[in-house]
Order: structure tokens, then C-alpha cells, then sequence
């Protein structure tokens, strides 16, 4: 395949047009990049200035007295931890329901015709078109009757709900991707249906069940609706910092949105290769 | 054979027992809750809703900001797609960069523009750097409506594009590369080849991207709350004040239903406004 590339092209513009031309795509990414990029900046100086570096006026964008003692005084602060580690907790069975429930329905819809499975494919699709977390209120009443109410359980439940659709639909992806043929190949070497199963078609999905598991992770790290409906004393990171937020000191909320940031920036770093490849299509 | 016929329901049943518990009869109980008074039948808790004080501006303002948000982002997904396609070396790492917004929360991109527009914030630095301000201004109040609106919109716009790109970048990804190439050799320009191959080539993309980011642009909530409080009213805001201060779960629900009508109507719209060849699906 020959190269289109544009930039390499155009043979009759005149090199100063070309080096222009060139000068503006990359000033366009650039800019693009520090649009991304500088907010985040912005919050870490907020989070690590403390109180006095938020009064600081006017701000400059280098400051010379950060320190990590403001960040870690936050994370002193009463209930956070609790707080983070609701979250994690929350995050955690939220990854293990929507997997162990999604990745079967996804292997069904990727390997099996069967009467029903446009009904279910449409009941998956439909939790796309609803803002699901409202439907936090009406489970308040339930989850009261269950003693599930102001439980992480709970909460977790409900994000399973959030992340539960988008696994099946993923794995429903990654398990086309595993060529039928390598299964057919093991059960004529004498492994069963599931040693087949557990043997060829796990490792290769592997990696794209990883990456679904870190998905439904990020969706139930950054829920706030749900959360700070369905409890009080058990909140989450985000219940926690949306109820104290009206109160709270300027620093203090900037160090909460950093501590926000932070695992989630890491796992979307840890799955950049499959973000593009799990939206149905491979980048390459 | 009879087991074989029963492994995809077998396999399809925890999923299906799970969203029939927890999404279809909650959303059944949202329904019944909103249209019902003392287990009556009833209109009151809409007829009090939209009687509130805040709805219609709650309305206004949900519309209003769905209907910047969401052109700004798909442009700005198509220029970054388009960028993307023509970067050699380092395309990962751009794209990397682009998408961590990805992994960031509502609430957490609202703190981080808290931190920009507040009154000593950076905002107000640069302008005041610049000379343009002789002392802080404040942004984010009531008196600053327009102002607030905008601040709003960039935080929405800074942490929801990333989602617009991907799907998009995805779906130029599939565009087969013969067919600029042809039209290319026939001389058409960078910008007839973006109108008339890649934009229809993309469609499902477009389709899937805009569903995708309307319903959640109707669902604004934290990112507003974070930055102005109750000062720009939304309809997801208002139904967590009715559920959590006012301690109202039928008006709640009123406003949760209101916001699935408003969500479905549009996705209709979408589905038929862009025809996609249904074989193109993924």
C-alpha cells in the first residue's frame, strides 16, 4: 500500500508552504494535548499548595512552595480513607459480577445462534439508552427492605448494572476475535468441550477480559449519582467528596479531585492498547 | 443434543436474572412511583414538578447544554481523528494522552475546572497577566449566568470528548485506505475526501457516538454541581435534591422519567435521522 501520506505529497507546493503546513498540524496537536494535559496540571498545583498556595494571587504556573504535606494532611482527613476504600471495595465486586455474569452472555452472543438472542441483545442495548443511575431511587426503597441500603454491596450492585452491558458487549467482541478453528482443533485432540474452552479460548481472551475488567473498574470508581443516593455512612470516594464538597476548603477539593484522577489515569494507561480495539474495530 | 441447545441460555441466564431484577423492575418501580400518588394512579408528582421553581430553568438548562456540548465534541473528535490518521511515530502516545479524560470523573473534572475558574484561580492570573483584569472576577455566581454556562461546557466538553474520539477514531479506522486513495488520484481535495467518503463511511460511528453522548449530556450532574451548585439548576440535579434534601422520591422519580423520555426520543431520532445499513453494524 502506497503511502498518502499529505504532508510527504504534494510535490508542487513550494517547501515554505509545506513547512508551514507541518508547523500547524503539530501546533494543533500540541494544543490539543495541552487542553488534555494542563487542567490536571492546575489540580496537582491546587492539591499540593495547600491553603495558603490557593489564595496565592495572582497564580503562577510554575509555584515555587508545593510540598506533599498539604495532599497528605487530606488524606488524614476523617472518613477519607474509609471512603477510598468503600470504593475500592465497590470497584472490586463491581469488576468480578459484570465479568463472571458478562463474559458468558458474551461467549453465548459471539459463538451460539439461538431463538431469543436478538430479545437479549436488545435488552442489553436498552440499558444504553436510560440514565441508569436513576434507577437508584426506586432500589433505595428495596435495598431498604433487603438490608442492602448504605451498604458498598449495594452500591456495587448497581454499578454491576452500569458495567454489566457494556462486558457483554466487549466480550461478545474478544470472543469473536478467537478463531473457532483453534477450538475445533482441540476437541479433535481429545479435550472436552470446556477443557477446549479453558485451555484455547481464556488465554486468548485474556487480555481483552482484562482490559473489561479495568472498564467496569473505572465505571464504578468514578459513579457519583448512585453512590451518594443508596448511602450514608458507608460512602464512597465520590458520595464522600460530593456531600462534604459545599464545606470544604478550597485545597481540600482540589486534593480530592487529584486523588479522583489518579487510579483511573493509571489504568487507562494500563489499557491504551485496547481502547481503540475494544470499541468493535482494531487500530492497526 | 439436548444439552447443546440449552448451553446459550444456560450461559446468557445469570445476565439476563441480574438486569430483570435490577434494571427492569427498578425501572418498572421509576415509572409506577413517578405516575402514582399513595399507590393511586396520578399526575400530582409531575404537576409538581414542573410547577417548581426550578424546572423550567433546570429544562432550559439541560437542553441548552446538550445542544453546545455535543456538536462542539463530535467537531473536535473529527479534527482529532483526523490529526490522528496522519501522525507517524508517536501516534500511541498522542492518542494515549487524548483519551486519559477517559478515566476521569464528572466530579473530579469538575474540581479540576474549579481550580482554573475559581477567583484566585488560573483563570483570572492569566487575564490579569495579560492586563485585561484589574482584579478577580468572579465566574461561577448567578450574576454570571453566561459565564457560568461556559465554564460548565468546557469542563463537560474537557472530560466527555475522549469517549466522541474513540468511537470516531475507530470508525475511520475501518475506512478502507484504496478509497481516499482513489479519490485521491482523481484530484479531489482534503476536504471533498473528508465530506464525501469519510464522513458517510463513518456513520455508524457518528450514530453510535452521538446516542452514546446525548444520553449522557441529559444526565449532567456532578460536573455542574461541582462548579456551580445549585446556581445553574439541571434536570439530574434536581431530581437528587428532590430525592436527598427534599426527601421526595415521588417528584424524584418524575423528573428520573422525564429525563429516559427525553433520552429514548432522542436515540429514536438519532436512529432515524442517520441511516446506517444494518449489515455495517457491529
Amino acid at each position: 500500500m502506497s503511502d498518502i501520506h499529505p504532508l510527504k505529497r504534494a510535490p508542487k507546493s513550494p517547501a515554505s508552504f509545506q513547512g508551514a503546513r507541518k508547523f500547524l498540524f503539530w501546533a494543533a496537536i500540541a494544543a490539543l494535548s495541552a487542553w488534555v494535559l494542563v487542567p490536571i496540571w492546575f489540580v496537582a498545583l491546587g492539591a499540593f499548595g495547600g491553603r495558603r498556595g490557593v489564595y496565592t494571587w495572582p497564580k503562577s504556573v510554575f509555584p515555587g512552595d508545593l510540598s506533599f504535606e498539604p495532599f497528605l494532611t487530606f488524606l488524614q482527613t476523617d472518613g477519607l480513607i474509609a471512603a477510598f476504600g468503600n470504593s475500592l471495595q465497590a470497584a472490586g465486586i463491581t469488576v468480578v459480577l459484570s465479568v463472571l455474569l458478562g463474559a458468558p452472555a458474551g461467549y453465548a452472543l459471539a459463538r451460539f445462534a439461538f431463538t431469543g438472542k436478538n430479545a437479549f441483545r436488545l435488552l442489553v442495548l436498552l440499558t444504553r439508552a436510560f440514565p441508569l443511575a436513576i434507577l437508584a431511587l426506586p432500589l433505595t426503597v428495596s435495598f431498604i427492605n433487603m438490608g442492602l441500603y448504605d451498604t458498598v454491596f449495594g452500591v456495587a450492585l448497581v454499578h454491576t448494572v452500569l458495567a454489566m452491558p457494556f462486558a457483554v458487549l466487549v466480550t461478545q467482541g474478544i470472543f469473536m476475535g478467537v478463531p473457532r478453528e483453534l477450538e475445533e482443533a482441540a476437541w479433535v485432540f481429545g479435550c472436552s468441550k470446556f477443557q477446549a474452552f479453558l485451555r484455547i479460548v481464556v488465554p486468548l481472551a485474556l487480555p481483552g477480559l482484562a482490559a473489561t475488567a479495568v472498564f467496569a473498574f473505572v465505571i464504578s470508581w468514578n459513579e457519583v449519582f448512585a453512590a451518594s443516593v443508596l448511602t450514608v455512612s458507608h460512602r464512597t470516594l465520590t458520595a464522600y467528596l460530593l456531600t462534604v464538597l459545599g464545606e470544604s476548603p478550597l485545597h481540600f477539593r482540589f486534593a480530592g479531585g487529584l486523588l479522583l484522577i489518579l487510579p483511573s489515569v493509571i489504568f487507562i494507561f494500563a489499557v491504551r492498547r485496547y481502547l481503540f480495539a475494544i470499541w468493535g474495530i482494531s487500530s492497526k | 443434543m439436548q444439552t447443546k441447545r440449552l448451553t446459550p441460555y444456560l450461559l446468557i441466564l445469570p445476565a439476563t436474572a441480574f438486569l430483570a431484577v435490577l434494571f427492569l423492575v427498578p425501572l418498572v418501580q421509576t415509572i409506577w412511583l413517578a405516575f402514582s400518588q399513595g399507590n393511586a394512579p396520578s399526575m400530582a408528582n409531575f404537576q409538581r414538578m414542573v410547577s417548581d421553581l426550578n424546572f423550567n430553568t433546570a429544562l432550559r438548562n439541560t437542553f441548552l447544554l446538550t445542544l453546545f456540548v455535543v456538536p462542539v465534541q463530535i467537531a473536535l473528535s473529527l479534527a482529532m481523528g483526523s490529526l490522528a490518521m496522519h501522525i507517524g511515530k508517536g501516534r500511541e502516545t498522542i492518542l494515549w494522552i487524548w483519551t486519559i479524560p477517559l478515566g476521569i470523573s464528572d466530579l473530579a473534572a469538575g474540581l479540576v475546572w474549579l481550580s482554573i475558574l475559581q477567583n484566585s484561580g488560573y483563570l483570572n492570573s492569566f487575564l490579569y497577566g495579560l492586563g485585561l483584569i484589574e482584579r478577580q472576577q468572579a465566574w461561577l455566581t448567578y450574576q454570571t449566568p453566561i459565564a457560568l454556562f461556559f465554564g460548565i461546557a468546557m469542563a463537560e466538553i474537557w472530560r466527555s470528548t475522549a469517549i466522541v474520539m474513540i468511537v470516531i477514531v475507530a470508525g475511520m479506522n475501518q475506512v478502507p485506505k484504496d478509497f481516499n486513495e482513489a479519490a485521491q488520484v482523481f484530484g479531489a481535495s482534503r476536504w471533498t475526501r473528508f465530506t464525501k467518503i469519510t464522513l458517510p463511511l463513518i456513520r455508524p460511528a457518528l450514530q453510535s457516538a452521538l446516542i452514546l453522548r446525548t444520553v449522557l449530556a441529559f444526565e449532567v450532574f456532578a460536573v455542574v454541581y461541582t462548579l456551580g451548585g445549585r446556581n445553574f439548576p439541571v434536570l439530574m440535579g434536581e431530581a437528587y435534591t428532590w430525592q436527598n434534601t427534599n426527601q421526595n422520591y415521588g417528584v424524584a422519580a418524575a423528573y428520573a422519567v422525564l429525563i429516559m423520555v427525553i433520552s429514548l426520543v432522542a436515540t429514536f431520532v438519532y436512529l432515524k435521522a442517520i441511516k446506517v445499513d444494518p449489515e455495517r453494524l457491529p
